[in-house]
């Protein structure tokens, strides 16, 4: 076998690491690979920098290559390591560490620098850019001060850091230079229109104006614009334009313009080393967008491997806003014009307009704004240079209506052509999807983004996915099923959940009006769904809406078929004494309760209780130390034990000690469906440990954790979490995973289908492998425990919800005393 | 003329919640919408006599406790697939003050 030969990638981002995927879809074998990257972090996808910053996703979820990744490919990794030279002559690079490392191959992706314009106070600490990772944990870090922030720059970038610190409670002025906001990408009416809804968000934009001076002494103070006001100002965010990174190869004495200068096939003037992203200039032109570097590191990566290609041929791009809420989409030339032709459409009422520019029977420029849904077939158009002078009447009104077919919600995708892009964030065409739906046998959203990444990222093409599965599967396609929470609104709960921390929606009609709500109060099925997000989500400032639950969860009992209730005491893991069991026995009697049943769940049922008289049942109960079991609750259950080392001659650890710790420490919280444990003191496992959401087995070294079982309406034995060696590490870890699971899982789904979603080595990374936020989930899940653990029972003998246990008024019945 | 009896206050029944009255024919629900509608119907589901009162309130409609089916308040018929209704009865209000039309509760007397 040959020695393989040494390939060098510089920068860890966005284009070098797709090269390095597309080499090794083609080439796993020929290299080996090292790559350096000045930031400290592994590949992660830079355009969701946004929705990070704006709290609507976190780090971790854009991670887009982990280290499992690099070893598992035998890539060298380093990252937190600068190149600060290239020895063309030498072939080996130079490092900030002062190492060396030689290559046969050199790949530069060093991306761009961000502007910052060179006025007074540039430097001083407080004005930063929003380039990467790190810069969005200064603003957020800086946003917890609250204040006022300046952006400088209303395009693209300058908008969603605007909006991301907004979100973040900050007070935000945007200073723009020119007099429409993004206007590389949009003319004058959308960029009236982006500004009036960025200002009703809060948003402050002063557009003709230029910055003279940043404030300060060491510390940013405010801004101060030429024609002499000043903005006030803790941060200052530089957003007035990218410069392709091109030092390094200077110096080397590469050829050089704007950007690196690159043939098709990704060459540099130096044989042995190629460029790619946004650091290059290719064909006069350089890009700050994904969607060419894509189509970049597919040419990179055959040159690369030897691949016979016709190399890069230069791309034409678009552009959306990633501003939840907010629908952009602009691409090509706009300009007016006297040789151009404009066509466009106004709904004043609903805030949408569209301007479709046309030269020589076809489209060179649309802009979009307020809906954005043709957005990809115009595109298309525009790339395909097709001639459109047969459907120039329609146009406007999109796919729809193109050819005279009637309204059809999947006309755009279905017009476009194989090669049409859907994702633009990973660069993925339609042919790919329907290819992978019907190869792989996908059918649901979540399928297409584990199997192509199509939507994983920013998410702006999740309705086109949608409408691609149901073009290719028909109405075995049912997106209802999968995905809306009910009736009354188009999404579906991971989007509901997620909006409500990222907008803070702090209350079911908050929720509702934001989130375009069709009925004017939901339904039986969103509003428990609500209410409980609500709680999960604002433990200290929700107030719990009674009228949203479930009648068992308002009146703390179970009802009956015949309108009775059924109501089980906490009988903590499983052990009672005579004083609760004479107690039990005498409300039997006292109340005439007509049964009483040992329940699959280690404790007592009395059923058949009138409502009325549930009050003074509790009351006596309470007297002898009971609190409510949750019996009816989406929330902890019961945690059954065995005997063991209290009794058991097998028994190896106290179970039953364990048990009734877990079961004091968790009682009260509220869970998206029920949860129920068990805790067995040997693998014998009579407390049947392994059929239960957490389970736990004592074994002489420790703690065995499993979790995600069913013996329900599913029957499916746990898996495995891990094992630790303490009562302490028990406790932390099933706390953690119980609290992963009330922050992720949609409602009603009980651990065991929440766990197979996600992934079982997901949760096992998240709550074994990573300490501190295994601490976090633990600390979050004790900080709600202050306001949930309240036994209902004694607020209700107290007089809470008296209403519910009288009716309003006797009427009709003759009066004894009259 | 018809004969009105008050049954209380506006205030004593929880927003999107419900009361009972219990009249010598069986017990009658009494609804409170979120617009503050009132609404009163017989507190028996036509499916299997689940207690409507104890269900969860929307619009105009309530969800039984029982097995989930939607009644409408206003005319006391089951919305969506399902077929069944319960007796309506006319409520008046005056203020915060709601009273019930005493010959509904007297036809209910004489079943
Ligand atoms: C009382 C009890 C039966 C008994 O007499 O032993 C019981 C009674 C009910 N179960 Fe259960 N389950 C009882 C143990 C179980 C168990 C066994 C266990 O907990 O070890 C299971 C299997 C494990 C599991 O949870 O999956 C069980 C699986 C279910 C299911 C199926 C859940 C699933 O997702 O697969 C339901 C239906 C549901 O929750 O939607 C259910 C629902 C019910 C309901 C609440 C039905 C209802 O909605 O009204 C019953 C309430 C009766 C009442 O009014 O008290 N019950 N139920 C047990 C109470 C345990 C306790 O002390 O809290
Ligand atoms: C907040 C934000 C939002 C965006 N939104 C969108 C969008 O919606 N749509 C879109 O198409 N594009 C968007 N972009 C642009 C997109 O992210 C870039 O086009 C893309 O990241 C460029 O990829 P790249 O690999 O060329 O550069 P980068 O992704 O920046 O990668 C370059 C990497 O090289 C490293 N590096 C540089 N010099 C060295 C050195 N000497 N030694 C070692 N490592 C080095 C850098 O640290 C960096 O990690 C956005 C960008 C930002 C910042
Ligand atoms: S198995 Fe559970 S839900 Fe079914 S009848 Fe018995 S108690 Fe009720
Ligand atoms: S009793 Fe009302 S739905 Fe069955």
């Amino acid at each position: 076998m040959s020695e393989r030969k040494k390939l060098v990638v510089i920068g860890n981002g966005m284009a070098g690491c797709r090269a390095v995927e597309e080499l090794l879809a083609r080439a796993p074998d020929i290299y080996d690979i090292t790559i350096f990257g000045a930031e400290p972090e592994v590949n992660y996808n830079r355009i969701m920098l946004s929705p990070v910053l704006a709290g609507e996703t976190t780090f971790d979820e854009i991670i887009i290559n982990g280290r499992d990744w690099y070893d598992e490919n035998g890539i060298a990794l380093r990252a937190g390591e600068e190149v600060i030279a290239i020895d063309p002559a030498g072939r080996q690079v130079l490092t900030d560490k002062g190492e060396r490392t030689g290559y046969d191959r050199l790949l530069i992706a060093t991306g761009s620098m961000p502007f910052i314009i060179p006025v007074p106070g540039a430097a001083l600490d407080g004005v930063i850019a929003f380039r990467d990772i790190a810069d969005v944990r200064r603003m957020t870090a800086a946003a917890g001060k609250g204040g006022r922030a300046v952006v400088i720059g209303g395009g693209l970038l300058g908008l969603e850091a605007a909006n991301g610190l907004r979100t973040n409670g900050m007070d935000v002025t945007v200073i723009h230079l020119t007099d429409t906001l993004m206007e590389r990408q949009l003319d004058e009416a959308a960029g009236f229109l982006l500004r009036r809804e960025l200002e009703s968000r809060g948003i402050e934009v002063l557009t003709g104006a230029s910055t003279e001076e940043i404030l300060g002494e060491n510390v940013v103070e405010g801004v101060k614009l030429k024609d002499g006001r000043v903005v006030p100002a803790g941060l200052v965010v530089m957003a007035a334009g990218i410069r392709p990174n091109i030092s390094l190869a200077q110096k080397a004495g590469l050829e050089c313009n704007r950007g690196i200068l690159v043939d098709d096939f990704m060459q540099t003037s130096d044989p042995c080393i190629m460029a790619v992203g946004e650091c290059v200039e290719h064909r006069g032109q350089v890009y700050g967008l994904v969607a060419p570097i894509w189509d970049m590191c597919r040419a990179a990566a055959d040159t690369l491997a030897a691949v016979d290609s016709d190399g890069y041929g230069g791309s034409v791009t678009s552009t959306k806003l990633k501003v939840t809420g907010v629908d952009v989409f602009s691409a090509g030339d706009f300009a007016p014009g006297d040789d151009r032709d404009d066509i466009v459409y106004r709904d004043a009422a609903r805030g949408i307009y569209k301007r479709i520019v046309i030269f020589d029977d076809r489209i060179i420029g649309a802009v979009l704004y307020g809906d954005t849904q043709d957005g990809n077939w115009y595109f298309q158009l525009l790339k395909d240079a097709e001639d459109i002078s047969e459907s120039r009447e329609t146009l406007i009104f999109g796919p729809a209506f193109a050819g005279g077919a009637t309204a059809d919600p999947n006309a755009a995708v279905a017009a476009l052509a194989d090669t049409g892009e859907i994702c633009g964030c990973n660069g993925i065409c339609k042919g790919e999807i329907v290819g992978a739906i019907h190869e792989k046998g996908l059918t649901s959203l979540a399928e297409v983004r584990a199997h192509t990444k199509a939507s994983a990222s920013c998410g702006s093409c999740t309705g086109l996915v949608e409408q691609l599965l149901s073009l290719t599967l028909g109405d075995t396609y049912n997106p209802a099923a999968v995905e809306q929470v009910c009736g009354c609104t188009e999404l579906g709960h991971d989007d509901v959940r997620r909006l409500i921390k990222a907008k803070e929606l702090k209350t079911i009609p908050e929720v509702m009006q934001e989130l375009e709500w069709k009925t004017p109060d939901g339904c039986a099925k969103c509003r428990p769904a609500l209410n409980y997000y609500l709680v999960c989500d604002w433990p200290e400032e929700y107030a719990d809406d009674y009228q949203s639950r479930f009648i068992n969860e308002r009146v703390h009992a179970n009802i009956q078929k015949d309108g009775t209730y059924s109501i089980v005491p906490r009988m903590w893991g499983g052990m009672t004494s005579s004083t609760e069991l004479r107690a039990i026995a005498d409300v039997v009697d006292k109340f005439d309760i007509p049964a009483v049943k040992v329940t699959g769940g280690q404790r007592i049922d009395m059923l058949g209780i009138r409502k009325e008289d549930l009050p003074a049942v509790w009351a006596d109960l309470g007297k002898a130390g009971f609190v409510s079991g949750h019996a009816y609750a989406k929330g902890l259950r019961t945690v059954k034990t065995c005997v063991g080392t209290d009794w058991c001659r097998f028994g190896t650890q106290d179970s039953t000690g364990l048990g009734v710790r877990i079961e004091k420490f968790m009682w009260g919280s509220w869970t998206p469906a029920k949860v129920k444990m068990a805790v067995s003191g040997c693998p014998r496992n009579c407390a049947e440990a392994t059929c239960k959401d957490v389970g736990i087995i004592c074994v002489d070294s420790g703690f065995e954790i499993h979790f995600a079982g069913a013996a329900g309406l599913e029957i499916q034995g746990t898996e495995k979490l891990g094992l630790v060696a303490t009562e302490e590490d028990a406790l932390e870890h099933v706390v953690a995973l119980v609290q992963m699971y009330r922050e992720q899982a949609r409602y009603l789904e009980r651990i065991y289908k929440w766990a197979k979603r996600v992934g079982y080595n997901e949760i096992r990374r998240q709550i074994m492998e990573d300490g501190e936020r295994r601490r976090a989930y633990f600390d979050r899940f004790v900080f709600s425990q202050k306001f949930a653990q309240v036994d209902p029972w004694s607020e209700r003998v107290s007089g809470k919800d008296k209403h519910e246990f009288r009716p309003m008024a006797d009427i009709g019945f003759p009066r004894a005393a009259e | 003329m018809r004969n009105w009896i008050e049954i209380g206050n506006l205030s004593d029944i929880p927003l999107r919640g419900a009361r009972c009255l219990e009249t010598p024919a069986g017990r009658i629900a009494v609804f409170r919408t979120a617009a503050d509608e009132v609404y009163a119907i017989e507190d028996r589901c036509p499916h299997k006599g689940g207690p409507l009162s104890q269900g969860i309130v929307h619009g105009t409609g309530v969800t039984c406790p029982l097995h989930n089916w939607v009644m409408s308040l206003e005319t006391g018929e089951a919305l969506g697939a399902d077929e069944g209704a319960v007796r309506t009865f006319d409520l008046k209000r005056d203020g915060d003050r709601i009273f019930i039309d005493a010959a509904a509760t007297a036809v209910a007397a004489a079943e």
